[in-house]
This record gives structure tokens, C-alpha cells and sequence, in this order.
């Protein structure tokens, strides 16, 4: 996975000041289909880098953000934007339904 | 054009994935972008499946499947088929990636999908306490209240499940016993933290913007009760995938995909059908996996016909 991992430390840095809209991808190792999502969240981060960007939460490793954001279904995928929630996607979605919902971002 | 395409990655497809390849037909397996591996991709352990007397997880033996499948050239998609095309000689299968196939003939293999409620707010409070799959979501409940709703071998299995993560499970079927396998209810009934409420429907769901808990519905003297919950998990039984051919292939009154006798043949020439999408009774990988493997060897026997 090469979206950058972030933790609850860094999180202020990485999400709640980003300058664009920041995808959350909530996902864990023991999750069959947040491995599956996470390498088409790469390509559409690659293929649109100047409007989005993508981090990863492990919620194994962070169960506070996990909690904090109200996760409870994986994969969960939140998109940030101006330091606030401003979308909210779960489940796992083909790349299609995936570029469909982040329309608004990335136009 | 390729000789044959098959649609489904569960037991059912790389079965037939296996025997196609080994009858030099090159077979091109079109898995799903983000589900493939069918319904064991969803459990733990798998203690029925014929040749493994210590069990294993359910995603452990799919990869065994596809890994077979591959070691004789299956060739694997992870995309989603969007549209087929399946009458005349020429078959023709699009993907949501944009790709557009054709082949001599197709084994449809898509298998069920959970199947709902029907409730007013089941699709908005999914992923908001409401679920159809315990090992994917359970981890989320722990020390939490939730039931499950269902009365076969899936339910029973997914409340087992929940007792790792749950301080209460409550197990509500809408009848008076279950239909599960022995093994399996004497396992939940046995389970300290699972309370069973027979009997008893859902009738509502309740809570704003999710879910904290139900109305339930005796379903002999129609009293009703709410229960508070954190979760709810659905395991209700599945519905077969025919929304891709159904008005193509001809289905059976309880819309699974029609075939001929004990074979795979649909009501299309050159199109087979196996696994869950055609069964409504036995519902088993090992029962899918020869299905898979009967679509294969009726792909070849058409292929030796028409070639």
C-alpha cells in the first residue's frame, strides 16, 4: 500500500490541515475487502494527486480514531475537508462507484 | 475469441476454472474488483469441506482454490462483469473496467447475495449498526449489545462468532426452532452470552442516524417489544445473482438461474450455469465446487461439438 499512514499524532498534521480534501481509508489487515479498495484508492490518488490525497488508518493501531469517527464497519472511507467530515463512503465499491462518489473532489 | 469465460469466484467458478484449464481450454475467470472468492470469504472456520479433517478459514481455502485454478492457466480477472450478451454463437461480456470480451461459452457462476430485511432504514444504518457479515464487522462491537437475526447453520455461526467480540448476543428467529445443522445449534444454545428469542420478527428499526435497537413482532400473537441494541446482523439466507442474465437465461419460479436435469445447461446453447446461482436447497461449497466442475466438463463436451 503506498497511501501514507496516519496516526492519531499525526493526523492533525496529515488530515485536519491539509489544503485539499484528505480520503480516510479505515481499514485492517484481517479485512478481505478493505485489501482489495486500498490498491484502486492508490491509482485514483495517483491519477488525481493535485485535487486529493489518500491516508491510511489501521484501526488495529489506532482504535481511538476508530472510535473518535464513529467506525463500524470496514472498509470506511471519510473524506476531510477544511478539518471537518465532509463525506462518508463504507463499504468496498468497484473503482467506477469509488470515482462516482468522489466526483465533487476531484472535477 | 476465447473458448470459454467464466463469470464468479467462488468454489462453483474455480472448480470449473480447474477442469476448463486442464481441458486446454484456456479459461478466462472474471472475479469481482472487490469480492471475489464468494461467501467463505466471510468465515472462519470451514470444518465441512471434504479432504481437510483439521479445518481451516474460509479465506485460506479459497486462495487454495485459485491457486489450483491458476497452477494450470486459469486466467484471473478481478474486474466486474457489467453486461453479457449471451445468445447466438458469440458471447459477449463487458467489465466495469471497460474491457469487452467474447467467447464461445460462458458458466455463469455469481452465486447469492445476503439477502435483506425489506425494512424501511436497513440500507442507510448499513455500516451504521446494521450488518450481514459478523467477521467483517464484529470487531466493532465489542463489549457492546447486538443480535443477529436468522435460524440456519449462517446464523448460528455469526452469533458463535459475536460472543468473542459481544457482552450480549441475542439470536431471534422467526419460528420456534432452527433449521441449522445439530452440531451448530447445540454450540449456540450452549453459549452463555447468547440469548435466544423464538418466535420473533423484526418489525421496525429504530433510531435517527443509526441504529439503537428494534421493534420486535411475536409472530404467534403479534405482541411487540423494543429491544435496545448496538448491532444488528442480518443472516436471513441469500438471493441468487441473476440481475446480469435474467432476462437472457431462463430462471426457475424462485428466480435462480434454470438448468437442465442434473447438468449446468441453461436454456441458452453454449451457457451453463453452476454453484449457488442455480441452488436453492443444498447451498454447500463442496455441492457448488461439483456444480463448477459439471459446467466445465459440459463447456467441453459442447466445445468438442461445435469446434
Amino acid at each position: 500500500m503506498s497511501a501514507k499512514n496516519v496516526t492519531t499524532s499525526s493526523f492533525q498534521e496529515d488530515v485536519l490541515s491539509s489544503d485539499k480534501p484528505v480520503v480516510v481509508d479505515f481499514w485492517a489487515e484481517w479485512c478481505g475487502p478493505c485489501r482489495m479498495v486500498s490498491p484502486i484508492l492508490d491509482e485514483i490518488a495517483a491519477e488525481h494527486s493535485d485535487k486529493i490525497t489518500i491516508v491510511k488508518v489501521n484501526v488495529d493501531e489506532e482504535p481511538g480514531l476508530a472510535q473518535q469517527y464513529g467506525i463500524t464497519s470496514i472498509p470506511a472511507m471519510y473524506v476531510f475537508q477544511n478539518a471537518e467530515v465532509s463525506k462518508v463512503i463504507i463499504g468496498a465499491k468497484p473503482k467506477p462507484a469509488l470515482l462516482e462518489d468522489l466526483k465533487s473532489y476531484i472535477a | 475469441m476465447r473458448e470459454v469465460i467464466i463469470i464468479g469466484s467462488g468454489p462453483a467458478g474455480f472448480t470449473a476454472g480447474i477442469y476448463t484449464a486442464r481441458a486446454g481450454l484456456n479459461p478466462l475467470l472474471i472475479a469481482s474488483s472487490v469480492e471475489p472468492g464468494g461467501e467463505l470469504m466471510k468465515t472462519t472456520e470451514v470444518e465441512n469441506y471434504p479432504g481437510f479433517p483439521a479445518g481451516l478459514q474460509g479465506p485460506e481455502l479459497m486462495a487454495a482454490f485459485q491457486e489450483q485454478a491458476e497452477r494450470f492457466g486459469t486466467e484471473v480477472l478481478l474486474d466486474d462483469v457489467i453486461e453479457v450478451s449471451l445468445k447466438g454463437d458469440v458471447k459477449v461480456v463487458k467489465t466495469g473496467g471497460g474491457e469487452t470480451f467474447e467467447a464461445k461459452t460462458i458458466i455463469l457462476a455469481t452465486g447469492a447475495a445476503y439477502r435483506e430485511l425489506g425494512l424501511p432504514k436497513e440500507k442507510e444504518f448499513s455500516g451504521y449498526g446494521v450488518s450481514w457479515c459478523a467477521t467483517c464487522d464484529g470487531f466493532f462491537f465489542r463489549e457492546k449489545t447486538i443480535a443477529v437475526i436468522g435460524g440456519g447453520d449462517s446464523a448460528m455461526e455469526e452469533a458463535i462468532f459475536l460472543t468473542r467480540f459481544a457482552s450480549k448476543v441475542y439470536l431471534i428467529h422467526r419460528r420456534d426452532s432452527f433449521k441449522a445443522s445439530k452440531i451448530m445449534q447445540e454450540r449456540a444454545l450452549n453459549n452463555p452470552k447468547i440469548e435466544v428469542i423464538w418466535n420473533t420478527e423484526v418489525a421496525e428499526l429504530l433510531g435517527e442516524t443509526r441504529l439503537t435497537g428494534i421493534k420486535m413482532r411475536n409472530t404467534v400473537n403479534g405482541s411487540e417489544k423494543d429491544l435496545e441494541l448496538d448491532g444488528l446482523f442480518i443472516a436471513i439466507g441469500n438471493d441468487p445473482r441473476v440481475w446480469l442474465v435474467e432476462n437472457q437465461v431462463e430462471l426457475t419460479p424462485e428466480k435462480f438461474i434454470k438448468v437442465e436435469g442434473r447438468s449446468s445447461k441453461t436454456s441458452i446453447p453454449g451457457v451453463f450455469a453452476a454453484g449457488d446461482v442455480i441452488d436453492p436447497t443444498y447451498r454447500q461449497a463442496i455441492t457448488a465446487a461439483g456444480s463448477g466442475c459439471v459446467a466445465a466438463l459440459d463447456a467441453e463436451h459442447y466445445l468438442q461439438d461445435v469446434n
